[in-house]
């Protein structure tokens, strides 16, 4: 292989894991911009969307489409259940509270997840049957194309139903003053869930895509996978959905450069690595909203 | 610490006569900040002279509270130069300034609600005692001193509310007006040469305020110290500021005496919406 | 009352607290020569120290200063691995005494940890409490990884990675890591409670006001992490002092989060909390072998309805005094007596 055919195939490796971090990035940055929460159990909704899917396609025998709706529809559950029952309650509490209660649910899925289907992965079908293509002297497997083009259409979708839509336009108000949008007339409890159930729902569509690209489920695989995507929301700015996306994009294409100069092993070094040197020195993130405390 | 440069700018304005002799206490000179593109506050300038008090009044959202952030530091300052004393704050922050002779209230309270009242006055005092982290793990005779000397200065600060009773109560367990008496303490335990306080007469009921002005007052005669003050009740701040600013759109809009101020048309203006106003509006 | 009032002169109080530790100290060390105890006994009290003062040192960043540091094991592993390696080679090229080869190998696990908390807490506490919980999460990950793959590097055995760091000496022992644990809990109460300690939960309660009140709050930050990271430190050196073998995947993610489930059940801000709640935890799953599948389950359950029901932690910040103890029963005495002349 030419030089150039490494660096396009290594650029396509990165862009395809870029855009699952992307998806699931969406998810943490659309919930700290509306309650302020870093919500470390979103990682591990992605291992039960990934679970469902398993479930389904072998021990229901089902296809891989009612799978990936499957998926989708329990992680969108499953978020909207956690931010109702240990979220909520703690509204007023102060910030680390909250936050450790997010650790704590994040525990406790990874350990229930461990106990009802052990501690080893398990094999995923094949989900995407779809025939790679070559580009020239490149090659681009089915995966990556059906990846690339489900998280653009996914995220193009979120686009519009955050401008266009009249919830969009709730879950906007509520992040800029949750006080003011109240006195509006906005349900914040519905915009707050609706928050949920959109990000997790993009989570969904993000653990089939990865389940796809590394075909296996385990118990712990939402762990390091939610804190790269965490990285890459604070890279891109933590509340801006652009700078999700280019925050997954960097990440993705970080780390298949890391693999490709022979530092596979210390590529979850490198990415926390650029969170510690983007924290230092623009702790906004690329395109993050400058919060001042009012004093 | 660096020398701090004196800026060749003579003191104009409200020094009080009885010590004008003396450099003032607090000048500013065209302090203005800037947030985005908004200019919050502009061409800032006012002398306060010692034992002088003073008052910054001004419609909502004047930008009172901001000069006061930028006074301390909160807020970095995007041009202008803050004269505290002979020292000039360019580049200090908040301690620092702290520690050079300011110190502040809240508008809305800041206390340390989880320590108790006289731990909060003590840490007001922390500059003013010297003893190393050393001293204090193997509680060496300095410690035991340095630490007994500070109790009886907090419990004698407490003593002018006549707060020693409650020394050892949890600070966010007072009631609202001892809460605001409490953060005059701490910031009195700073050892500033002058104070800057936040709306103190905030949800108080007139006696409470007429109280107030007498403690404001004797404790600029025992401390010595120049106070500046916000404050919306006008009956505060004509009944004991010698010298008033009034803000308006992060500009000010007059200064002078209270009398000066009172009959000044541009205050009143200010308070009660313009004339011109209401003409563009029948003209429409 | 104002009986109750009297105190004890402080000199006493600190007298009777240094010897109810030495009787502690001297009272196992009988025990434990004895021989009435098995081997496994043993090992769970040690343990239990180790993560008391693990406990105490976290306790220290978040119940006191209001941080939420996510790598605390990192820091243990630095200790761990230090003092480990340091105790390696003194023992093949025998500089050192068996005596002080101890005491040296803790301190530097110690400062060694100290050191690169001081560098990592410089940036990481200019953020703000989310941050800081991300960067040194990130941190520990990193510490995690370099200890897994430094030998390549080096071009020489160092840490062995995975395969992990074998035949440490072992020089701990229930009389060691209790005078350590005396120590570690002596140090935080004392910083606590003197000026600085003040500035310190000032610090926790209202950032903006205690930097008004003159305090530099990013000196007593930093301060207050390298001296939790020291201590935690001076736990993983004395775990592989005991343990003999160490390695990377024994600090990761996992431990971290278990010694914050230690801490805020005890109660963040409560001493005596944290050395409640470490003894339990490390006892009880000890004990309860069998159950052991559903230990992280009850860990994780324990967090989310412990911060939604009563979020300062079950001893909230109460604190345990001995003296306070003798004092109230004294006066108790006291009262009993005059009542009895009186009637």
């Amino acid at each position: 292989m030419s030089v150039f055919t490494t660096i396009v195939s290594q650029l396509i490796n990165g862009l395809q894991t870029g855009s699952v971090y992307a998806l699931i990035a969406l998810g943490y940055s659309m919930v700290y911009g509306i309650i302020l929460l870093l919500n470390f159990a979103h990682g591990d909704i992605i291992m039960v969307g990934a679970y469902t899917a398993w479930l389904f396609m072998v021990n229901f025998s089902q296809s891989p489409i009612i799978a990936v709706l499957a998926a989708i529809v329990a992680s969108t559950v499953l978020g909207v259940v956690i931010e109702k029952v240990a979220y909520t309650p703690l509204r007023q509490a102060p910030r680390l509270s909250l936050l450790i209660t997010a650790i704590g649910i994040s525990f406790l899925l990874e350990n229930l997840a461990q106990l009802i289907f052990g501690a080893g992965a398990k094999p995923m079908p094949k989900i995407v049957n779809v025939p790679s293509i070559s580009l020239g002297s490149v090659s681009v497997s089915g995966t990556a194309l059906v990846t690339l083009v489900v998280s653009v259409v996914s995220m193009l979708l979120l686009n519009l139903l955050i401008k266009r839509s009249k919830m969009g336009k709730a879950m906007r108000a509520v992040s800029e003053d949750t006080g003011a949008a109240q006195l509006m007339g906005i349900n914040i409890n519905r915009t707050i869930s609706f928050t949920f159930a959109v990000g997790s729902a993009l989570a969904g569509i993000g653990s089939v895509l990865y389940s796809a690209a590394y075909p296996q489920a385990s118990p712990t695989m939402g762990g390091m996978l939610g804190l790269k995507a965490f990285v890459a929301a604070v890279l891109g700015g933590i509340g801006s959905v652009p700078g999700a996306v280019i925050g997954g994009f960097c990440i993705g294409i970080a780390e298949a450069g890391a693999s490709a100069v022979g530092l596979s092993v210390w590529k979850d070094a490198v990415v926390f690595i650029i969170l510690i040197i983007v924290l230092i020195v623009k702790p906004t993130g690329l395109l993050g909203r400058n919060l001042q405390e009012k004093v | 610490m660096a020398e701090s440069k004196l800026v060749p700018v003579p003191s104009r304005g409200m020094v009080p006569e009885r010590d004008v002799s003396d450099r003032p206490v607090l000048e500013t000179l065209h302090l203005g900040v800037d947030f985005g593109g908004l200019v919050a506050v502009d061409e800032f300038n006012m002398v306060i002279g010692k034992t002088e008090i003073a008052g910054l009044i001004g419609p909502n959202g004047a930008g009172k509270t901001t000069v006061f952030n930028l006074l301390t530091k909160v807020y970095q300052p995007t041009r202008g130069t803050i004269l505290l004393g002979d020292k000039d704050t360019s580049g200090m922050n908040t301690s620092q300034v702290c520690k050079a002779g300011m110190a502040r209230t809240f508008q809305n309270i800041r206390l340390f609600n989880d320590m108790t009242v006289i731990e909060n006055v003590l840490v007001g005092h922390h500059n003013s005692i010297a003893y190393h982290t050393p001293n204090a793990i193997f509680r060496l005779p300095s410690f035991w001193r340095e630490e007994k000397e500070a109790r009886k200065r907090a419990l004698e600060l407490l003593s002018i509310f006549n707060m020693e009773d409650t020394a050892e109560a949890k600070a966010g367990s007072l009631p609202y007006g001892a809460q605001r008496r409490l953060e005059i303490v701490r910031a009195l335990a700073t050892n500033p040469t002058i104070l800057l306080l936040d709306e103190p007469a905030a949800g108080m009921n007139p006696t409470e305020t007429a109280e107030l002005m007498e403690n404001i007052v004797k404790i600029r005669d025992t401390f010595n110290i120049a106070i500046l003050l916000i404050e919306h009740d006008m009956r505060l701040v004509m009944g004991i500021c010698e010298g008033i600013a009034v803000l308006n759109y992060g500009k000010i809009i007059a200064k002078g005496t209270p009398e000066e101020i009172k009959s000044n048309p541009l205050v009143i203006d200010a308070y009660l919406g313009k004339k011109d106003d209401d003409e563009v509006e029948d003209d429409a | 009352m104002k009986d109750k009032m009297r105190k004890m002169p402080t000199w006493l109080s600190y007298l009777i607290n240094a010897a109810f530790l030495f009787l502690i100290l001297f009272g196992g060390m009988q025990i434990i020569n004895s021989g009435r105890l098995s081997t496994y006994y043993i090992r769970v009290i040690i343990l239990c120290g180790i993560n008391i003062i693990l406990a105490l040192s976290l306790n220290l960043a978040t119940g006191f200063l209001g941080q939420l540091p996510l790598g605390h094991a990192g820091f243990m592993a630095l200790g761990a691995y230090s003092s480990a390696i340091f105790m390696r080679f003194a023992c093949n090229v025998k500089m050192l005494p068996p005596t002080l080869m101890f005491p040296v190998g803790i301190v530097l696990g110690g400062v060694f940890a100290a050191f690169i908390g001081f560098l990592i807490g410089i940036p990481a506490l200019r953020l703000k409490g989310d941050y800081l919980a991300i960067i040194t999460l990130g941190f520990g990950e990193i510490i995690r990884v370099v200890l897994l793959n430094i030998d390549d590097v080096l071009g020489f055995k160092l840490t062995y990675g995975a395969a992990s760091l074998k035949n440490i000496p072992k020089t701990t022992n229930f009389f060691n890591t209790f005078l350590l644990v005396g120590i570690t809990y002596y140090v935080i109460h004392t910083y606590i409670k003197s000026r600085h300690g003040r500035a310190t939960l000032a610090i926790r309660d209202n950032e903006i006001a205690a930097e008004s009140c003159g305090i530099n709050t990013t000196y007593y930050k930093t301060l207050g992490f390298t001296m939790s990271a020291f201590f935690a430190g001076i736990a993983g050196a004395l775990y592989a002092g005991y343990l003999g073998v160490i390695n990377p995947s024994g600090f990761g993610f996992m431990k971290s989060i278990e010694i914050l489930v230690t801490v805020v059940l005890g109660g963040m801000g409560s001493m005596v909390g944290s050395i409640i709640s470490a003894t339990v935890l490390t006892a009880v799953p000890e004990m309860l072998r069998a159950f052991s599948q559903y230990r992280m389950i009850v860990y994780s359950l324990l967090l989310v309805v412990v911060m939604i029901f009563k979020p300062s932690g079950l001893m909230g910040n109460y604190e345990f005094s001995l003296t306070k103890i003798l004092n109230k029963s004294g006066s108790k005495k006291k009262n009993k007596k005059g009542g009895g002349k009186n009637g």
